[in-house]
């Protein structure tokens, strides 16, 4: 009796949230699946269940593999790049300055920057790549083609060439995303208590030797969930590719995303079945590889 | 400190423990949601609906007068003005009892896509824009009007001619899906290449009419720093699809267009397709500028009214669509693409005029019947006409224009029609049927264009493609014979 009040308060509070999140996130999800199994094009009323036949035809889409390819550079690139980065600024921000009195403190003007890097994170993506697509154009209006130009260099085709496309949209990515890992990681060292910084400068560590080995495995499970996040914005990219490139993947299908084929898969050519397979099997891969990194990068933690 | 690892992990369990829960009891009750669960018609028995003509000229599908109108207009380029300023008032004339809800939108299939699935679509639909919904789809599930009685009602303005009889004939080749009239072609718009009349008096230049002249032109005009040729690499590359389809065409005859419309096997390895690819390439290589690639069609446009590019590939509605930035010595004008060899089956002058801007009558809605009766209001003189005078482009109908002060580009397609003669360039009727595979030609175009693969493999690409539409089953196909 005890037990069934107890419980029965707390399913009082949850009832709401859980039968919304069922409604409009668990049930979509579980759709996905249903649909994936199916041929619909988006107006049958019944559509017929096909079995496992639109993932098979996954496995011979050349252009789902290429998206596949480029989620892999994305994935090896985005949060390495990021977080090195986002880890260099706040650690500029915080602790650059070197000790000072009663603790560390960061480099001259540190406040003003912790600012500036935040914005890029308050712009909408849609606003960053209209943005981006103004600083990329490839003639002389271009924001940085129009100064190549001016020194005498050929102009650039940012996004127009196969070879640099994907590196230019991966730098939008980046410098987006920088100022709010720099903001996580900053929280993250004002945690590390100060005496541990000035007992390594007592010892004469320098900031090198500071950041290393005290910051850096001190900050690793801020790193680890950055990692993550970023992982999983790499499977990511529809708005912004959107902006920049176009739904057709633009140049020869060097920045294919998945989630723009299955938004054109779906929308254009009504293959909701099949756009659904693909929609279950970015679901696993994204799954995949938060479960992988959780796993691979646990370890003892240091309890202060 | 937090533990994030911890937490992800343990949330992870949780939901998916969750999922299982929900899965079980819910399932039934999910499945309701996208796609209206089972229990509704198959598909194959699902044939649209026709609906029964009456006797009476002046409501011949016996409209109930009392009965709301729903109508959807794309509120694109054309914007909503004409619809609601022009043939909602004409309906509301005849059948004063009438409500009509008026909605525009950019968002066609977003909106009325669940209400399709549902049973519950507006009568009248101008299925048009980006997010425009796939008819060959709709018309598989009967949610189309049969349109065959619409075109055999007699005309608005004269009861003895039918309506088929006031419309420009291209507009019942282009209402078939899977051999019904269901759809209504409502515009009129000439393609071919678009150039700056006055920059031409000015240089004292002539239309090229032959590829050593506009070869010629375009070695002069790279002197003074002018494009020949551009098309938009950036969300308007079609326009250089279709450029290059009508090129063929031009080269070879209808019959090219046609044979890729009906996936005729290799079609696109046909001569006339690899000599229009070549050509063009050609010109984008010597004449072209490749910043193109990466530009949209605004951009584009703004550089041509900047007299920065010389020709481009687009259609008549260009003027209405950069009105407000042309400038006082910018004057539209279309020229026919120049004769590629000695020997084209079409002669200088064939320029393409097609049929466009799509309307269809929801079948299943609530007033179907009031549906027809409004696009017959449409194709009335004085529908047409008002549609013309908001929008500055040419309809369907007969002789509706006459007595409009039409803008020059239109003045100037219509003279090139009458010069054209029987020399029309069709349209290429594959970007709607197969849409995928337009898609793909033209991502390759771009592929090509920019010198990253030969006409040869362009050709082979676009035909493997088209292979394998021809093989999907669950892809509806399509046949036209002229």
């Amino acid at each position: 009796m005890e037990r069934l009040r107890k419980y029965g308060f707390i399913a009082g509070f949850l009832i709401v949230p859980v039968v919304l999140y069922s409604v409009f996130v668990i049930s979509p999800y579980i759709q996905a699946f249903q649909i994936s199994l199916t041929d619909w094009d988006g107006y049958a009323a019944s559509p017929a269940y096909v079995g496992l036949e639109n993932f098979a035809k996954l496995f011979d889409d050349d252009a789902f593999w290429q998206a596949l390819r480029n989620h892999g550079i994305l994935l090896l690139v985005l949060p390495l790049a990021t977080i090195v980065i986002a880890l260099f600024f706040s650690f500029l921000i915080n602790l650059g300055g070197g000790s000072h009195g009663a603790g560390m403190r960061g480099i001259w003007g540190s406040k003003f920057y912790r600012v500036v890097f935040f914005f890029p994170q308050v712009l909408a993506v849609a606003v960053v790549g209209v943005l981006f697509r103004a600083i990329y154009r490839p003639d002389e209006y271009g924001v940085v083609n129009g100064v190549l130009i001016k020194l005498g260099f050929d102009p650039v085709g940012w996004l127009v060439e196969p070879s640099i496309a994907l590196w230019a949209v991966i730098a939008v990515m980046v410098w987006q995303a920088v100022g709010f890992y720099v903001v996580l990681f900053s929280a993250g060292m004002a945690a590390i208590p100060k005496d541990y910084f000035e007992a390594a400068a007592l010892d004469g560590a320098g900031r090198f030797r500071l950041f290393f080995s005290i910051t850096l495995p001190l900050l690793r499970d801020t790193v680890q969930v950055g990692w993550v996040y970023l992982g999983i914005a790499a499977f990511d990219g529809f708005a912004l590719i959107q902006v920049l490139t176009g739904d057709k993947g633009e140049p020869d299908g060097t920045t294919h995303v998945l989630p723009v084929q299955i938004w054109k898969t779906a929308f254009n050519y009504s293959e909701y079945g099949y756009a659904s397979a693909m929609g279950v099997a970015l679901f696993f891969l994204t799954v995949t590889f938060a479960v992988l990194t959780l796993r691979t990068t646990r370890r003892e933690r240091i309890e202060f | 400190m937090t533990h994030p690892g911890e937490i992800t992990r343990r949330q992870l369990l949780r939901r998916i423990g969750l999922t299982a829960f929900v899965a079980g009891p819910g399932a039934g009750l999910l499945s309701a949601c996208a796609t209206a669960g089972g229990g509704g018609t198959p598909s194959s028995a699902a044939p649209a609906t026709t609906l029964a003509a009456s006797a009476d000229p002046k409501n011949p599908f016996g409209v109930d007068p009392n009965k709301p109108l729903e109508v959807t207009i794309f509120s694109g380029g054309y914007t909503d003005a004409y619809a609601k300023e022009i043939h909602e008032p004409l309906y509301k004339k005849a059948f004063p009892g009438a409500t009509i809800k008026h909605n525009a939108t950019q968002q066609i299939g977003i909106q009325l896509r669940p209400r399709f699935v549902s049973g519950d679509a507006p009568d009248v639909i101008n299925n048009s824009g980006p997010e425009s919904m796939d008819l060959v789809a709709l018309a598989g599930q009967g949610h189309l009007a049969d349109l065959t009685v619409l075109f055999d009602a007699p005309s608005y303005d004269d009861p003895s001619k039918k309506v088929r009889d006031t419309v420009t004939p291209a507009v019942i080749t282009n209402a078939k899906i899977d051999g019904k009239d269901l759809v209504l072609n409502y515009t009129v718009s000439h393609r071919a290449l678009w150039y700056n009349a006055r920059l031409f008096e000015q240089k004292g230049w002539t239309v090229p009419k032959t590829w050593a002249e506009f070869t010629a032109l375009g070695e002069q005009a790279k002197k003074e720093g002018i494009v020949l040729f551009a098309y938009p690499g950036q969300v308007g590359p079609y326009y250089q699809t279709w450029n290059m389809l009508y090129t063929a065409a031009k080269i070879g005859g209808n019959q090219v267009i046609i044979d890729i419309d009906n996936l005729v096997d290799n079609a696109w390895l046909a001569d006339p397709v690899k000599k229009a690819v070549a050509a063009w390439v050609d010109i984008q290589a010597k004449y072209g500028d490749k910043a193109y690639f990466g530009l949209d069609h605004t951009q584009t446009q703004v550089k041509q009214l900047q007299n920065k590019v010389l020709f481009y590939p687009t259609g008549s509605w260009i003027e209405n669509e950069m009105v407000k930035d042309i400038p006082d010595d910018f004057e539209y004008a279309i020229a026919p693409i120049p004769d590629v060899t000695p020997s084209d089956v079409m002669p200088y002058g064939a320029i393409q005029v097609g049929v466009g801007e799509n309307f269809v009558v929801g079948a299943k809605g609530k007033n179907p019947q009031g549906g027809l009766e409004y696009l017959r209001i449409m194709l009335s003189k004085e529908g047409a006409k008002g549609f013309t005078q908001k929008t500055q482009n040419l309809t369907v109908v007969n002789g509706a224009a006459e007595g409009v002060d039409l803008p020059a580009a239109l003045r100037s397609a219509a003279k090139a029609q009458d010069a054209a003669g029987q020399n029309i360039i069709t349209d290429a009727r594959f970007e709607g049927w197969y849409k995928e595979l337009f898609d793909y030609a033209t991502e390759q175009m771009n592929v090509v264009m920019a010198g990253r693969s030969t006409p040869e493999e362009f050709c082979v690409n676009v035909q493997k493609k088209a292979d394998e539409i021809k093989k999907d089953s669950k892809v509806s196909k399509q046949t036209r014979s002229e």
